[in-house]
């Protein structure tokens, strides 16, 4: 037993732990950057991706690894895409049957969760070679560490873009006879991306050992 | 341990993989059906107090207050398009009536006319929503679709008592590019449409979206912005517009109302 009361060993706890950080999927790994751009421009869609990606990539790699020992090589790829595949889909139908009008702004953007690149990339890349918890720990901090960024980048976009948090004013704009003239570039895609590499350079900032040498 | 490379064994854990997927899917779409389809169907009627100026757009509306406002202010009829007269009340049961079902069953339908708003099917009976004031008809919304660049557009088109004056319009359903044609469904945009007349003095439809910027109602009184970069999208909302209001669509039923025939 260890500090936090489960019994973790060191290496469970790094494989939960670095992702959300020092090996972050997107400021690190640069991995899942296409749907950070599209669902960064509220927060609350923000958060719903975030969880759902969490969920999936933390039972994907549960899933891959359980049968990791019985998987033939030359069909690893494609036994992995079916097990994201589902996840994905009855996560799809969840949030349908549960928040449906968020649901439908998501639009394509869950279903495109089978192509982020975070959930295939820690199947193929850890759970392939690790037990299954230590593989459902590392899901569990990629997915947190994915949705730290997109949160950062939501609340952002959300409140110079529309001068809101979670859908609340926060900074009145001119239109409603506040003082705030939003930012239209931060609705838009590319300033996903100005962000990201602003927190990119902020990490590396930070941690100067995840610089590369020349 | 298996022998893992054998084709045997491959084509083994293959099948065993997709049985269990598969399973796994078809639960979760067979059991959460029933939520999701109340869902659409809460959704639907949201947008048609939407189109009446019943609702704000993001307001969030309980089941509860949907249905008391719709029993409080709603009167739901069906019209036979082809001649335009409201079915008796009750004939068929209005508030479960599914407009979009009725299309694709043979029984409930006809092939459509040629038209170029890419409708391939017509229900026999279209949706009628009287919105009331007191006893006096305030507004009467028309369920439109039509083909759009992806897929088809739903909405809901809300006529005022002249039955030519645009009060409202929403897109519910809609797979138009997000950022580009999915810009309908915007209700900026669709708080253009408020004021337009649908009709010229001759009763010719002539509600459309034209390219460029239109002028205010009183002096372009049809015409509506087009959407930058959705050309396609801006020509299908204008046919399926014009679909619909023509005598293939509500119009017959437009007629009658407007010269006092219904009550």
């Amino acid at each position: 037993m260890n500090g936090i009361g489960l019994p973790l060993t060191k290496q469970d706890r790094a494989a939960l732990l670095d992702p959300v950080i020092v090996n972050n999927p997107i400021g690190v790994q640069v991995l899942g950057i296409c749907s950070a751009l599209a669902v960064t421009t509220r927060m609350d869609k923000a958060i719903v991706m975030g969880i759902g990606v969490t969920l999936v990539v933390a039972l994907a790699n549960l899933a891959v690894s359980l049968v990791r020992n019985y998987t033939p090589g030359s069909i690893r790829i494609i036994v992995q895409l079916s097990i994201i595949a589902s996840l994905v889909i009855v996560f799809d139908q969840v949030l349908k049957a549960t928040l449906y009008e968020l649901s439908l702004e998501l639009s394509v953007f869950v279903g495109l969760i089978i192509t982020n690149c975070i959930v295939m990339g820690r199947a193929e890349g850890f759970a392939m070679q690790n037990g299954p918890q230590r593989s459902l720990l590392d899901g569990i901090g990629n997915g947190l560490g994915y949705t730290l960024v997109l949160l950062l980048v939501a609340f952002s976009r959300e409140l110079l873009g529309a001068g809101k948090v979670f859908g609340f004013t926060v900074l009145p704009l001119t239109k409603d006879g506040g003082w705030y003239v939003p930012n239209g570039l931060m609705l838009l895609a590319p300033s996903a991306l100005f962000m990201i590499g602003l927190l990119v350079w902020a990490l590396r900032t930070w941690k100067p050992q995840l610089q590369e040498k020349d | 341990m298996p022998k893992l490379d054998s084709t045997r064994y491959t084509i083994i854990f293959a099948t065993v993989v997709c049985v269990v997927c598969a399973l796994l899917v078809s639960v979760a779409a067979v059991s959460l059906q029933p939520r999701q389809a109340a869902n659409a169907r809460l959704y639907m009627e949201k947008n048609v107090l939407l189109a009446a100026g019943l609702a704000e757009p993001g307001q969030a509306l309980s089941e509860q207050q949907v249905k008391e406002i719709f029993d409080k202010r709603i009167k739901t009829r069906l019209v036979d398009l082809a001649t335009g007269d409201l079915l008796p009340q009750g004939k068929i049961d209005e508030r479960s009536y599914d407009q979009r079902k009725a299309r694709n069953d043979p029984a409930a339908s006809r092939i459509a006319p040629p038209n170029n708003a890419g409708i391939g099917r017509l229900p026999s009976y279209g949706i009628v929503h009287f919105v009331m004031k007191g006893d006096a008809v305030e507004q009467v919304v028309i369920a439109v679709e039509g083909l759009g660049m992806w897929g088809t557009i739903y909405g809901f088109l809300a006529l005022g008592p002249d039955g030519n004056t645009v009060r409202g319009l929403t897109y519910y359903d809609q797979k138009e590019t997000p950022g580009l044609g999915g810009e309908i469904a915007n209700p900026q945009w669709l708080a253009l449409w408020r004021g337009r007349k649908a009709f010229d003095d001759k009763w010719n439809v002539k509600l459309s979206v034209i390219k460029g910027t239109a002028g205010p109602p009183e002096s372009d009184p049809s015409h509506v912005d087009g959407l930058s970069g959705a050309t396609v999208t801006s020509n299908a909302v204008t046919r399926l517009m014009q679909f619909w209001l023509s005598d293939e669509g509500y119009g017959k039923f437009l007629r009658k109302f407007r010269e006092g025939a219904m009550t």
